[in-house]
């Protein structure tokens, strides 16, 4: 399958690149990262504040099926343009990644097609090494739990 | 990912998970892991055994110290956990990608 997510890393550096051409056009795009509705469907997460404009603020929060909150994060919106641009800042609660600015990019490609970039910069390298390390770590306990309940059922 | 049976025992313990994760960005001595942990050193030196008994860890001697960090061979290096990082963005985005086609005005 072709690759339409593309991340850039390069060593040493304080930053993440992701870019990201989808099958939608440029309205439809920019609404999935507007409306909180929808930002719930495909992130996952509850919205539990979205000021969509400049010095507003933005909270999420994911709860597991106990009711535990396995994911806090926020940050406030520094510019909010429709349909071309966000600048915010991401903070993980209960997290050691510090702060991180976010540039979000989104351009029209043709009339059905559009592109996202999002140009994320941590408090250090470290920090963006110890993040981009993060899904692979969640994955590692994803694998423990899939074969926990594999046992499980064994028993 | 192919796990073996001792992989699976080292990282079924939640600390041991945490020991991962910590050395993923650097080397540690075994004093600057357990020091992020509430448990008692010795448990802590265990975790580190098992870890490196099962070729997670590997150690490395610097002077007196000796240093913990992951296998690279079992971990392969950064581009590894950049695929892993595309790979949870991409499925994200293809959610993203799903969610709005439905949003779509019909044609």
């Amino acid at each position: 399958m072709e690759r339409k997510t593309k991340v850039s890393a390069e060593d040493g550096k304080q930053e993440i690149i992701i870019t990201r051409e989808f099958d939608l056009p440029l309205e439809l795009l920019f609404r999935a990262y507007e409306e909180p509705g929808i930002i719930e469907q495909w992130m996952g997460t509850k919205v539990l504040k979205l000021e969509n404009r400049k010095h507003g603020s933005w909270q999420f929060e994911t709860s597991d099926p106990q009711g535990n909150i396995v994911f806090k994060a926020d940050g406030v919106i520094h510019e909010f343009v429709p349909n071309s641009k966000i600048t915010r800042t991401f903070e993980m609660a209960n997290a050691p990644f510090g702060v991180q600015l976010e540039l979000l990019q989104f351009e029209s490609v043709t009339d059905e097609t559009s592109k996202l970039s999002i140009h994320t910069i941590f408090e250090s390298v470290a920090l963006r090494d110890q993040m981009l390390k993060l899904p692979f770590a969640a994955g590692i306990n994803m694998a423990h739990n899939r074969l926990q309940e594999i046992v499980n059922k064994l028993k | 990912m192919n796990l073996r049976r001792d992989v699976f025992q080292a990282i079924a313990d939640p600390t041991r998970r945490a020991i991962l994760l910590l050395v993923a960005s650097q080397s540690m001595t075994a004093g600057a892991i357990a020091a992020n942990f509430d448990s008692a050193r010795p448990t802590v030196s265990k975790h580190l055994q098992i870890l490196t008994e099962c070729d997670l860890l590997e150690q490395e001697q610097s002077g007196r110290e000796i240093y913990y960090h992951l296998n690279p061979k079992k971990m392969k290096e950064v581009a590894d956990f950049v695929e892993v990082f595309r790979n949870m963005w991409d499925e994200r985005f293809n959610k993203l990608e799903a969610v709005m086609k439905n949003y779509k005005p019909k044609k």
